[in-house]
């Protein structure tokens, strides 16, 4: 049976800004398929590693896999096959739920169809008519949940994905992005303990080092308690 | 309600390799998830949407956009009817014509431009568009098209408002015979300033001083469509007969705007890169 690649492979990764290095030779490896959760305390390179893996930011030393490509001179490759659910939602507030949601559609070929068929997975049909300035935060973090998912990724970024989302929101995306989306994931939280359930692999960041990384169920609550002292 | 497999722009049905949670899929490569079960395969679009697709899209986003905000072509507008009246006054004189006439109107139009400019990709930088674009498999090369002709459809807005303005508040002769003419010139002018003025508000977007950099690199740039442009307009200005022919400054400016259009079309991909 031939080697399957793994879904993302960092070796000895550094992202610098400036003098600051926001990544410090961060190295693992995830299979496809599997959790990555990543903790760590404020500035702590969580949301660099993030951008890092969407090809929105270069390394400046040691190698990153996406997907079997090598970034960022692969980049191309992988365009597409990725959803970034970030802090921003990427929507334009001008515009409607809808028309933001078809505006990204088209950047992927994906068609009309699709974007209704996300909409009523967030329960956001009936206001997607609305423009997204007025919509809550909660809702507005729901329709970037369906913009992250409408071109089907087979990665899926994540960055506090239940952020500003109530119970019941939280349980409309579980098919989405939860684990039965079946998507290999990475999934940046700031609640230790949920972050741990949900992984497969725990990679804890310190400054910008690792200083934890093991199968979610060799962590021990300590470890991960350690990370924000 | 499950979610269904994506579908195609065209409305085909989307024959990329896909599943439901409960229909695991490998595709070509035969990706495993843990365990060695299949996960789900690559359903990435087999073939990304083409530019001609993209650049429509972004271009109905910005005109959108626009439309809501009305932050860009008013704000020109008003910027150029303003100075027709400051100059009606500063100059003291009841008309224009010729030579200074023609450098009032082109000069104006271009500041009223800066303005149009410096807006043209904030809304990108702060609401994400730049990522949006940069994570989808396109070539990017539609953002500099698409921002181009947005920018131009706001400029010839603004000279439907602008010009009748100039020929009432400045200009002595009628503007009835040199419309045609006039509308000739300022198409150029408008192409190479969207353009020119794309490039430039893509590099200045990502620094501090924004507003201040796009001006500084866009008016030396623009100083030869602005020579060429006055010197082809001024005999249509005059109220003499028209004499000379503007074809050569229409040339020069046409050229200009070729060479600028294909810089910016070959380095504004690494415009956006990290």
């Amino acid at each position: 049976m031939p080697r399957v690649p793994p879904a993302l492979k960092l070796d000895r990764v550094v992202r610098r800004y400036g003098e600051r290095e926001a990544l410090a030779g961060v190295s693992l490896e995830l299979a496809q398929g599997q959790t990555l959760g990543v903790l760590g305390s404020n500035g702590a390179g969580k949301t660099t590693l993030l951008r890092l893996l969407a090809t929105l930011l270069s390394p400046h030393a040691g190698g990153v896999e996406v997907l079997g490509a090598s970034l960022p001179s692969q980049a191309w490759a992988v365009r597409g096959r990725i959803g970034l659910l970030a802090h921003e939602p990427l929507l334009y507030r001008e515009l409607t739920a809808r028309e933001n949601l078809t505006f990204h559609a088209r950047l992927h070929g994906v068609g009309p169809r699709r974007v209704e068929e996300v909409l009523e997975a967030v329960g956001m049909t009936m206001r997607a008519a609305e423009p997204v300035r007025t919509l809550s935060r909660g809702m507005v973090q729901r329709v970037a949940v369906a913009r992250a998912v409408l071109h089907d990724p087979e990665l899926l970024l994540l960055d506090e994905p239940r952020a500003n989302l109530d119970p019941a929101a939280a349980e409309l995306v579980e098919p989405l992005i939860g684990a039965e989306s079946g998507r290999t994931r990475v999934i940046v939280s700031h609640d230790p303990r949920g972050g741990v359930a949900e992984a497969d692999l725990v990679l804890g960041l310190r400054g910008g080092r690792t200083a934890l990384l093991a199968p979610a169920e060799q962590v021990r609550q300590e470890d991960v308690m350690e990370l924000y002292r | 309600m499950s979610v269904q497999p994506a579908r195609r722009l065209d409305g085909e049905p989307d024959n990329r390799p896909h599943g439901s949670p409960g229909e695991p899929h490998a595709g070509p490569g035969g990706p495993t998830g843990p365990g060695g079960e299949p996960a789900r395969g690559p359903r990435h679009p087999k073939t990304p949407p083409r530019l001609p697709a993209v650049v429509m899209a972004l271009l109905r986003k910005e005109l959108l956009v626009e439309l809501r905000t009305l932050e860009s072509v008013p704000g020109m507008a008003l910027f150029s009817l303003s100075t027709f009246v400051v100059f009606h006054f500063a100059l003291n004189r009841s008309s224009v014509e010729g030579d200074l006439a023609a450098g009032i109107l082109l000069v104006t139009l271009l500041f009223a431009g800066m303005l149009g400019i410096n807006r043209l990709f904030v809304a990108d930088e702060e609401q994400g568009g730049f990522d949006a674009l940069l994570l989808a498999p396109v070539d990017r090369s539609a953002m500099l098209i698409a921002k181009a002709a947005a920018m131009t459809i706001y400029l010839v807005v603004l000279e439907i408002v602008a010009v009748p303005a100039f020929g009432l508040l400045l200009l002595g002769s009628s503007l009835g015979n040199a419309l045609p003419d006039l509308i000739g010139v300022l198409a150029l002018v408008d192409v190479g300033l969207a353009v020119i003025g794309t490039f430039v508000a893509a590099l200045a977007v990502k620094t501090r001083a924004r507003d201040l950099i796009g001006p500084l690199i866009a008016l030396p740039l623009l100083v030869p469509i602005a020579i060429g442009a006055s010197r082809a307009c001024a005999p249509l200005l005059s109220s003499g007969p028209h004499t000379g022919s503007g074809v050569r400054w229409l040339l020069l400016i046409g050229l200009y705007d070729l060479v600028f259009g294909l810089i910016a079309y070959a380095v504004f991909d690494f415009l956006l890169e990290d």
